[in-house]
Parts: structure tokens; sequence; C-alpha cells
């Protein structure tokens, strides 16, 4: 399965459809939006907890 | 019930033992109340024939003397997701069933107490759902206002005990299916500490999420089912001594309630702090995760049971149900993992707001219960999909495993029940309860108010 939202998206909603039941498209819009909110809230908090990146050597 | 003062298993059980009333009674006034408010639809079976046999047993073992504590010779409910001998476990679906050889062992233990099973109640199916009426059986109406839901997932239950069906009943609870309809139908309802009471024999939504526990018509009955479903005596509790010290978290739980949900968590605060105890208000952090670290595990996990069932049966399914599960069949396994990580961040941010406090109060629904069929409901002058709004203040405790209790506080203007719930420290059933206590005194009798004492 491709991994950016967008993609993802598409891929399940034409999955959805060859399966014969495209009345889980909104569904999955939603599930899409939530998963976006996720990720983004486990980048924020990876990026509050993370130590700080060592230096390049000069 | 001719006798509405005594609707509390605390009030009746020196009656039963005293024989002043007898087992019989009490299963005859119940089955009574379930032919004559058949409309509720709270029953997906009613165990007419051996609930009479096993009060006639219980009044001749009580009459012999050998009374087992206060729940023998008490009728009991039980959410037919829940393994009864001899009954089919329907989960409210038309998905074929089979008949449970043996009690689910929390079904057991209430029989060992002596409490007699008068039914199994109907159900949002497979209890993926909060307003009850996604069921083979036809919706749950709630007993006061036959239009609107009972709430869900465990709608039957909190029914048949605000209809005077039973004088206790059980649900799960896996996103608020014990609290929600516990709530909307002014009842008291359980949530316990994740894995304190067993969930063998019990069909699964979310194995990560998934609580049994009691529904009552007052605390002190819940906390005698709880202690009986845990396999211990049912002796009851005292309440919390001393001065209790509440944590009132109104960021996310409070910014967007109805204004009778509002005024009840006022109500609450001020008599709690005119009983001498303290209320504060404190933040849970990262509480806005809290329905995406949900849908990304419930999702999967609900799947993960059902997918050979939806292989052979999906028609059988109701259509919401259907797509639910279909949808869960989508998430990657690497935002099922992500959800995990940020769960126990989520433990932690409760488990840090519980550190100075006894218990969190907060309300348990935003609003009343919604009209059946609706798609949306009002709160605070917006709409928003009801089965957003109703998981909205109560599934981050099954996210996080902390006990909760829901408590009735008032009706609104509409003349509908308005909850609240209390939540407890990792582990603290008991003290949860022992506060719950309190709590119950100081926000139920006054005007307005339904449950506490009278139910």
């Amino acid at each position: 399965m491709p991994n950016s939202i967008d993609s993802w998206l598409a891929a399940a909603c034409a999955d959805a459809e060859r399966r014969g039941l495209p009345e889980l498209k909104p569904l999955l819009e939603a599930l899409a939006r939530s998963t976006a909110a996720l990720r983004a809230a486990d980048e924020s908090h990876r990026a509050s907890v993370r130590p700080s990146s060592p230096k390049e050597p000069e | 019930m001719s006798a509405p003062d005594l609707r509390r298993i605390v009030d009746i059980a020196p009656l039963v033992r005293s024989k002043a009333i007898s087992a019989t009674k009490l299963v005859e006034n119940c089955l009574h109340e379930i032919a004559v408010q058949q409309p509720v639809n709270a029953f997906t079976t009613v165990l007419e024939a051996s609930a009479l046999e096993e009060a006639r047993e219980a009044d001749a073992q009580i009459a012999s003397g050998g009374w087992r504590g206060p729940l023998h010779g008490v009728p009991v409910a039980i959410k037919d997701l829940i393994d009864v001998a001899g009954t089919r476990t329907t989960s409210g679906s038309a998905v074929p069933s089979v008949e449970a050889r043996t009690d689910a062992p929390v079904v057991t233990r209430l029989r060992e107490a002596g409490a007699i099973v008068i039914g199994k109640t109907n159900l949002h199916e497979f209890a993926y759902g909060t307003t009850s009426e996604e069921t083979a059986f036809g919706p749950v109406r709630n007993p006061l206002d036959l239009s609107r839901s009972a709430g869900g997932s465990s709608g039957g239950s909190a029914a048949a005990l605000a209809a005077g069906m039973c004088f206790g009943a059980v649900g799960t609870d896996t996103g608020g299916s014990i609290r929600i309809p516990s709530a909307a139908c002014g009842t008291v309802g359980l949530k316990p500490t994740y894995d304190e009471l067993p969930l063998t024999g019990i069909v699964p939504l979310s194995g990560s999420f998934d609580h049994v526990g009691p529904m009552a018509r007052s605390v002190a009955d819940a906390i005698l089912l709880f202690q009986a479903m845990q396999g211990a005596e049912p002796g009851g509790l005292e309440p919390g001594v001393g001065r209790l010290t509440f944590g009132i978290p109104y960021r996310y739980f409070c910014d967007r309630v109805d204004d009778d949900v509002a005024s009840a968590l006022a109500r609450a605060r001020t008599a709690l702090t005119e009983a001498g105890h303290v209320v504060v208000d404190l933040e849970i952090a990262h509480a806005e995760w809290t329905p995406d670290v949900y849908l990304h595990v419930m999702l999967p996990e609900a799947s993960w049971y059902h997918a050979s069932l939806l292989e052979r049966h999906a028609s059988s399914y109701s259509p919401g149900v259907r797509l639910r599960l279909e949808m869960g069949r989508y998430v990657k396994a690497e935002d099922y993992v992500r959800a995990g990580h940020l769960r126990a961040v989520l433990r932690e941010s409760v488990n840090a707001a519980l550190a100075d406090v006894d218990a969190l109060l907060l309300p348990t629904l935003p609003m009343a219960a919604p009209v059946l069929g609706a798609q949306t409901v009002p709160v605070a002058g917006k709409q928003e999909p009801v089965r957003g709004a109703m998981l909205r203040l109560t599934q981050l405790f099954n996210v996080t495993g902390h006990p909760s209790i829901a408590l009735p506080a008032g009706k609104g203007g509409d003349g509908m029940p308005r909850g609240l719930q209390l939540v407890g420290r990792e582990a603290a059933t008991i003290s949860l309860l022992r506060a719950a206590l309190v709590v119950e005194r100081q926000i139920s009798g006054g005007a307005g108010s339904v449950g506490g004492g009278t139910g």
C-alpha cells in the first residue's frame, strides 16, 4: 500500500469500488483525515521528546 | 413497580432476607414491566420460565435460613453479547449465532451471589455503535422519551434499569458503551479498570479497549454487583471519608457541551465545595488526540474478529456496522503502531492529571440522548455527528484503561437526564467507588434530579 495519505486514499477507494462497496468512500475520506491528524500528532510528539541532533563535524 | 422507592438493591435486600418480599414477587414485577413497556424493546430474550423457577428456589433457600447475601433473589439483565448458558449470544445481530453452553465467568459469579438472570438485553449490533438502533431486534427506545435513543451500545441494559425491568444489569464498554446509555437513561454505570473483570465468554469488539461492568440505579447497587462480578463477597463499601479533591478538565471535555450539561457540572462543583471538598481546574495534556488514537486501534481490532464472518455473512450485518468493519481493513499497520505509542502518552497524561486529585469530574455526554434516526445532534448550538458527539467524552478512558463511573446529575429543560462521570486512578476502582458514593450523595436529590436513591 502506498504511504502518502493521498495515494493511500486513492488506492483504498479504488479497492472499495472494485469490491462493490462505493459507499465506503466517505468513511475512507474521514479515516484519511484522522490518519493525517494521527501522524501529525506523532510527529509533533516525537519532535518534542527527540534529543538534539548531533552537530556535523566542522 | 408498585413501590417506586424500593428500586435499589440495597433497599430491597433486607426485605428479601426478612421475607417481607419474595424473590418470586420481584421477578414477577420485573416480568410485568417488561411486558407492559414492550415498546422500549430492551430485551432480545426474556427468560421467564427459568427466572421464575430460580426465584422459587431462592425463596425456598431463604426460608430455610440460606440467605446468600444482598443479591440473593435479585433479578438482573445481561447484555446479549455475553454468554448465558442455554441462550444464543446474538450480539444484536442477524449474523448466525450459537447457543452458549456455559455462562461467562461474570454471569457465573452473579449467579453464585444469588442473582437471577431475567433476560438478555438488546444492544447496538456487536456493540459497534452508540445509539442501540442498528440491531436485528429493532431499536432500543429510551423509556423517558420513546422517540429518543437509550444510548449504546448497552442501551437495552440501561433502558431496562430505567424502566424498572430489572434491579441490576451487565454491560460492556469499549468507547463508553456502559457510561453513554447510563447518561442517556439517568442510571449508574461502572467501567472498571482495564482487565479487572474477565472478558471470557464475551464477544469482543476491540480487545485492548473492551471492558465489562455493572449497571445499576445507584452507586451502592453498582458496588454490590461489581464485588460479585469480581468473585468477592458483595458486602458494599463505605463512602470516602474526609476532604476529597476533584479535578475538572475543562479544556476539550467542557468546550462543547449543552447548557444543561454545563449547569449540571456547575451544580456538582458547588455542592461538593459546600460539602467541604475541594474542586480544582486541571488539564489533560494531548486530550485532543483521543479520537484519532481510538479510531486507529479500535477499527482494525474490530475488523480482525469479524474478518471471516464478513466473508461469509456480509449481508447479515446492519449496513452501518458492516461499513465500519470494512473500514478497519484499510488501517495501515504502521498507523496502528503509531496509535499505540500515542496511547501510552495519553495514559501518562491522565496519570499526571490524577496525581494530586482523588478523581476527575467531567460530563459523560455533551448533550441529552439524541432522537432515534438522527445523523447529527445539536451540541452548544452546532450540529455534530451523533457517533462522534456521544463518544467524545468517554473514549479516552478506554484508551488509557482508567476506571470511570457514570452518575445521573439531574434533568435538562427538555426533561431528559444529564450525566457526569468520575475517573479514578489506575487500578484504583475501589477508591473511585468510595468517591462516587460521596458525589452521588451531593448531586442527587436536588430539584430535577434523577437516579441516586430512587433511580
